[in-house]
C-alpha cells in the first residue's frame, strides 16, 4: 500500500471480536506448558508438613533410585541464589521451614509419572518448633506497619471520631470479618526452564504464566545472578491470574534451580491444584471494625475503619483494606487504621481489588446498617454523603460519577418496586430479597514503561510492548488504541506482547494494564508521526516511553459503581440463590464494549463468589489449607450465576489518559458482596458480618 | 510398567506405549502434543480437561489411557478442521463466552456433548418429566454445564451461546 492511508474508523468503542479468540476456542493458543520445547524433563516439588521449624536430615536415596529420575534437589545439593532479600524467593537455600507447604526438595525425572512417584519417596525429618497461623484482634505480636500496598498511609486521622459518635443521632459499630480467600485461575502456575548448554551460548528460556514478563524478570534476573538480558522469558497467553502471578513465586526459583543441574535440557513445572493453596499466595483474611455516625437527616458526621489483617512472618504484605473508606463519603470526623498480625503462613499477596474487596465488603454492610437504624433507602443515604472533594485529600476528583451510577442501577433494576426494609417477599418456601452497595476502585501511578512502533511493508505497522493478556482482552484491545492512535485500521496492526524480548513495560495490575500500555503505544504513536508521518518506509521505527501523568497530586483519580442483587432464601435449608444481579459503572470510557463487558461481570462473579462460597480453612494444628482443591474450595459453577446486567456511562475521563478510560479489571468485584449480603439481610431479617454467607448462618435464624 | 494402546484422535490413528498410570488426558497432551484440553485440577473438579470419548463427554484427567484402548477421541481442535469452527465455538466467540480461555476447549466439548444428550433425552438433576423430548431451558442448560469450572466467569456468556446454538440449529 502507498500513499496516505485512508481516514480509519474510529477503533476504540468497537466491540471487537477478541483477535485471539479463535486460537482459543479450539484449544490452540499455547500456554506455558503447551510451548514447543525438546526433551523435556519434569519436575515435582517435594513440600514441608510443619508450618515452622528446621529440615533435620533428608533421604532421597530411595527416590534416586527409582528409574527415569534424573536428579533430586534438595537445601543440601541445591545451586546457589545471589540475594536473600526475599525470603519467599529463598528457595532450597537454608534448612529453615517458614510455613506449611514450602518447597523442601524436588525430583526431575524424564516422566511426569516418575516424578511424582517418586518425590512420593523422599523422607524428610524435621525438627519441629511452635507455630501460629490463627488471627485474632487481639493479637499480642500485632503491629503498625510503615505503610500499606503499595504505598499508602497507614492510618489517616480527621477531627474527633469519638466525640461525633457520641453526638450522633444514628450510629452503627460493628465488626465484618472476610476468610482467607485464593485466587484459583484455571491454569495452574506453570514454568518451563531450559538453561543453556555448555556449548550455548543463548539466554536462560522460561515460558512462564505471569502477569507481567518485565516485573517478573526484574526480580528473578539478579537473584539468579544473570543479567536482564541472560533471561528471556515468553508468556503469551495467561490461563487467569488475579494478582496470583504478578510477581515470582518459589516454583519459579525452584524450576530455575533444578534447569541448572540439567544444561541443555528444558524442565517442565505445573503445579497441581493442591499446591497451589501454599504455594501460590492468597488473600489475607480480615478483622475490620467499622463505626458510622449521623445526623437525623443521614449526613454521616463520622466514620472509621480499623483493620487487622495477617501477614507472612518472613515476609510483609499489607493490604491496603480500610483505604477505600477514605474516599468514599463526605464526613467531618473519620480514622482508618491497619494492623499486621505475623503468622507461620505462606505469604499472602494482591488478590483482585486487593483492599477494595474485602474493606468495601465491610463499609458498604455498615452504611446498610445505617440506612436502617435512620429508616433511609440505602441509595438515597449514599448519595446525601457525595462529598464535593476527597474528603481526606481535599483533592477535585477528576470525574466522579457515583451518583448517576445509583441512580441507573435504581432503575435498571427496578429498586423502587422492592417491599420495605425489613421486610422482604415470600414466595412459598423463598424468602426474597433485594440489596445494593456501591464500588470504587482508585487509579495507581505507574513509571516505567515503553513501546516500539515499525513500519512493515504494504502499510502495516508493527507495535512492540511486553503487556499480557490474562483474559483481560489485550491483544484486541490495545491493538485498536494502537490503530486509532496510527490513524490505520486495526487489520494494519500487528501488536507483539508477552515477551521480555520487548521493550520493558509494566505487568497486569490494579487495573491499569490497559490504561498504561494505551499510554506508551499512544505516545510512542506521536512520536512514531511526528517523525515518519502517515506514509513512512518500511523499517522506519521509534521508541516511545510513557509520560508522567500530570493529573496525579492534582487530582483524586478514581472509578466507581453501583451494584444491586436480588437474593432467594430457602426457608427450610437456609440455600441461598442470587437469580439476578445489576451493576453500573463509571469506568471512563470503554475501549472494547464486548471484552469489558465480559470483564465486569466476571468481577461481579467473583464479588458473588466472595458473597456466599469463598472461604480457605486453616488447619490451626498443622498450618495446611485443609479444603485445597476445587471440590472444597467452592467457586461459582454455571448453575449458581443467574443474569447479571451490566452497563457503563459514557464519560470519558481525560485526566486518567489520553483515550480516557479508567480501568475495569477490579471494580466489578468491589461491593458486590456487601449487595448480596445487605439482601440476604431484607430477605431474612438475618445480618451476616462474615463471608462466606453459608447456609447455617441462616438456619432457625430467619424471620 | 508400560503398555500399547490404540487411540484415535480427531481422526488420525496413535499407537503408542505409555506407562500405565498415565492419565488419558496426559497421554493427549505429553506424549501426543494435543494440548486443547487443558489440565486444571486432575482430579475431574474443574471440566478444563473434557474431550469427547466414542461421542460422550468424559474429564480425560480422570480416565487411564490405558483403559480406553482402540477409543475414538474428539477434542476442541477436532471439532474445527482446518480453520472452520464448530457452530459451538463460533457461538462462544460471537457471545465472547471465554476470558482466558483455559477452561474453553473444555467448556465446548461439553457443550456439544451436552447437547447430544439432551437430543437423546437424557434427563438433568432439573428436569421435572422423566421421559420425553427435553426442553434446553436456561436452568437445564446452567445445571447440564456445571461440571465446568470459569473462573474469569464467563458463564451468562456461555448460556447465551449455547442459546444461539439452539436458535441455529431450530428448523
Amino acid at each position: 500500500m502507498t500513499g496516505t492511508p485512508p481516514p480509519a474508523p474510529a477503533e476504540s468503542g468497537r466491540p471487537r471480536e477478541r483477535l485471539d479468540g479463535p486460537a482459543k476456542v479450539a484449544g490452540r493458543a499455547p500456554y506455558a506448558y503447551e510451548q514447543p520445547v525438546e526433551d523435556p524433563l519434569f519436575l515435582f516439588p517435594v513440600r514441608s508438613t510443619i508450618a515452622r521449624g528446621r529440615v533435620r536430615w533428608v533421604d532421597t536415596e530411595e527416590a534416586e533410585a527409582v528409574p527415569g529420575v534424573v536428579a533430586v534437589l534438595t537445601h543440601l545439593n541445591a545451586p546457589r541464589l545471589a540475594s536473600r532479600d526475599d525470603l519467599e524467593l529463598w528457595v532450597l537455600q537454608d534448612d529453615e521451614v517458614r510455613h506449611h507447604g514450602q518447597f523442601v526438595g524436588a525430583v526431575i525425572a524424564g516422566t511426569p509419572e516418575v516424578a511424582r512417584h517418586a518425590a512420593s519417596l523422599v523422607k524428610v525429618e524435621y525438627q519441629r518448633e511452635w507455630h501460629d497461623v490463627v488471627l485474632r484482634a487481639d493479637h499480642p505480636e500485632r503491629y503498625r506497619p510503615d505503610h500499606v500496598n503499595p504505598s499508602f498511609d497507614t492510618d489517616t486521622s480527621h477531627g474527633d471520631v469519638d466525640g461525633a459518635l457520641a453526638d450522633a443521632a444514628a450510629t452503627v459499630d460493628q465488626t465484618y470479618r472476610t476468610p482467607v480467600q485464593h485466587h484459583v485461575p484455571m491454569e495452574p502456575h506453570t514454568t518451563v526452564v531450559r538453561w543453556p548448554g555448555a556449548a550455548d551460548l543463548g539466554a536462560v528460556a522460561m515460558y512462564d504464566s505471569n502477569q507481567g514478563v518485565s516485573p517478573i524478570r526484574k526480580v528473578l534476573a539478579p537473584l539468579l545472578d544473570l543479567d536482564p538480558e541472560q533471561l528471556w522469558i515468553h508468556s503469551p497467553h495467561v490461563g487467569g491470574a488475579f494478582g496470583s502471578k504478578a510477581s515470582p513465586k518459589a516454583h519459579h526459583v525452584l524450576t530455575a534451580l533444578a534447569a541448572r543441574l540439567v544444561p541443555g535440557r528444558p524442565v517442565k513445572c505445573a503445579l497441581t491444584r493442591q499446591q497451589m493453596f501454599g504455594n501460590a499466595g492468597h488473600r489475607t483474611p480480615t478483622i475490620q471494625r467499622v463505626r458510622l455516625g449521623a445526623d437525623r437527616r443521614g449526613r454521616l458526621t463520622a466514620i472509621a475503619h480499623d483493620v487487622v489483617e495477617h501477614t507472612a512472618r518472613f515476609k510483609e504484605f499489607a493490604e491496603q483494606t480500610a483505604v477505600a473508606t477514605r474516599t468514599m463519603y463526605a464526613a467531618e470526623h473519620r480514622r482508618t487504621t491497619h494492623r499486621l498480625v505475623p503468622l507461620d503462613v505462606p505469604a499472602p499477596v494482591i488478590m483482585r481489588a486487593p483492599g477494595e474487596a474485602p474493606g468495601m465488603f465491610a463499609l458498604e454492610s455498615a452504611m446498610d446498617e445505617l440506612a436502617v437504624a435512620l429508616g433511609m433507602d440505602p441509595v438515597e443515604l449514599r448519595i446525601r454523603n457525595e462529598p464535593d472533594a476527597d474528603p481526606e485529600s481535599g483533592l477535585p476528583f477528576s470525574t466522579r460519577h457515583l451518583a448517576r451510577c445509583l441512580r441507573e442501577g435504581a432503575t435498571r433494576f427496578g429498586w423502587a418496586d422492592r417491599p420495605p426494609a425489613g421486610q422482604g417477599r415470600r414466595d412459598g418456601d423463598w424468602l426474597v430479597g433485594v440489596g445494593m452497595a456501591a464500588s470504587t476502585y482508585p487509579l495507581f501511578p505507574q513509571q516505567g514503561s515503553r513501546a516500539r512502533i515499525r513500519a512493515l511493508p504494504d502499510g502495516r505497522r508493527q507495535v512492540e510492548i511486553a503487556a499480557s493478556d490474562l483474559g483481560t482482552g489485550t491483544w484486541t484491545a490495545l491493538t485498536q488504541i494502537a490503530a486509532d492512535a496510527l490513524a490505520v485500521p486495526a487489520e494494519a496492526v500487528d501488536l507483539v506482547i508477552g515477551d521480555s524480548a520487548l521493550p520493558a513495560t509494566v505487568g497486569a495490575g490494579g487495573s491499569s494494564g490497559l490504561s498504561i500500555w494505551g499510554t506508551t503505544v499512544v505516545a510512542a504513536a506521536r512520536a512514531f508521526r511526528d517523525r515518519h508521518g502517515d506514509d513512512p518506509p518500511a523499517g522506519a521505527e521509534v521508541v516511545g516511553e510513557l509520560p508522567e501523568n500530570t493529573a496525579v497530586g492534582r487530582y483524586a483519580l478514581h472509578a466507581f459503581g453501583a451494584q444491586f442483587a436480588e437474593v432467594r432464601v430457602d426457608a427450610v435449608t437456609g440455600e441461598i440463590r442470587v437469580p439476578r444481579m445489576v451493576g453500573v459503572f463509571d469506568v471512563g470510557r470503554v475501549i472494547n464494549p464486548r471484552t469489558a463487558r465480559s470483564q465486569l461481570m466476571g468481577g461481579m462473579t467473583m464479588g458473588l463468589s466472595m458473597a456466599l462460597h469463598e472461604e480457605s480453612v486453616v488447619d490451626p494444628r498443622f498450618g495446611h489449607v485443609v479444603n485445597g482443591d476445587y471440590a472444597g474450595y467452592h467457586i461459582p459453577t454455571n448453575a449458581d450465576v443467574g443474569d447479571i446486567d451490566v452497563s457503563w456511562l459514557d464519560e470519558p475521563d481525560p485526566l486518567y489518559n489520553p483515550m480516557g478510560s479508567k480501568g475495569i479489571g477490579e471494580i466489578g468485584i468491589v461491593g458486590t458482596a456487601a449487595a448480596v449480603a445487605n439482601a440476604v439481610w431484607h430477605a431474612t431479617g438475618v445480618r451476616v458480618r462474615d463471608v462466606p454467607i453459608t447456609p447455617d448462618r441462616l438456619l432457625g435464624r430467619h424471620r | 510398567m508400560e503398555a500399547e494402546i490404540r487411540l484415535r484422535v480427531d481422526g488420525t490413528t496413535h499407537t503408542l506405549r505409555v506407562d500405565t498410570r498415565t492419565s488419558l488426558l496426559d497421554a493427549l497432551r505429553d506424549r501426543l502434543g494435543n494440548t486443547s484440553p487443558k489440565k486444571g485440577c486432575d482430579h475431574g473438579q474443574c471440566g478444563s480437561c473434557t474431550v469427547l470419548l466414542d461421542g460422550r463427554r468424559i474429564t480425560s484427567c480422570l480416565a487411564l489411557a490405558v483403559s480406553h484402548d482402540g477409543a475414538e477421541v474428539t477434542t476442541a481442535d477436532g471439532l474445527a478442521p482446518g480453520d472452520t469452527l464448530h457452530p459451538v465455538q463460533r457461538a462462544f466467540l460471537d457471545q465472547d463466552a471465554f476470558q482466558c480461555g483455559y477452561c474453553t476447549p473444555g467448556q465446548v466439548c461439553s457443550v456439544v456433548g451436552m447437547l447430544a444428550e439432551a437430543t437423546d433425552g437424557r434427563p438433568s438433576h432439573v428436569t421435572g418429566e422423566l421421559t420425553g423430548p427435553v426442553q434446553l431451558t436456561d436452568e437445564e442448560i446452567r445445571e447440564r454445564l456445571s461440571g465446568n469450572l470459569c473462573r474469569c466467569g464467563a458463564y451468562v456468556n456461555i448460556v447465551a451461546a449455547v442459546r444461539q446454538t439452539l436458535a441455529e440449529e431450530a428448523p
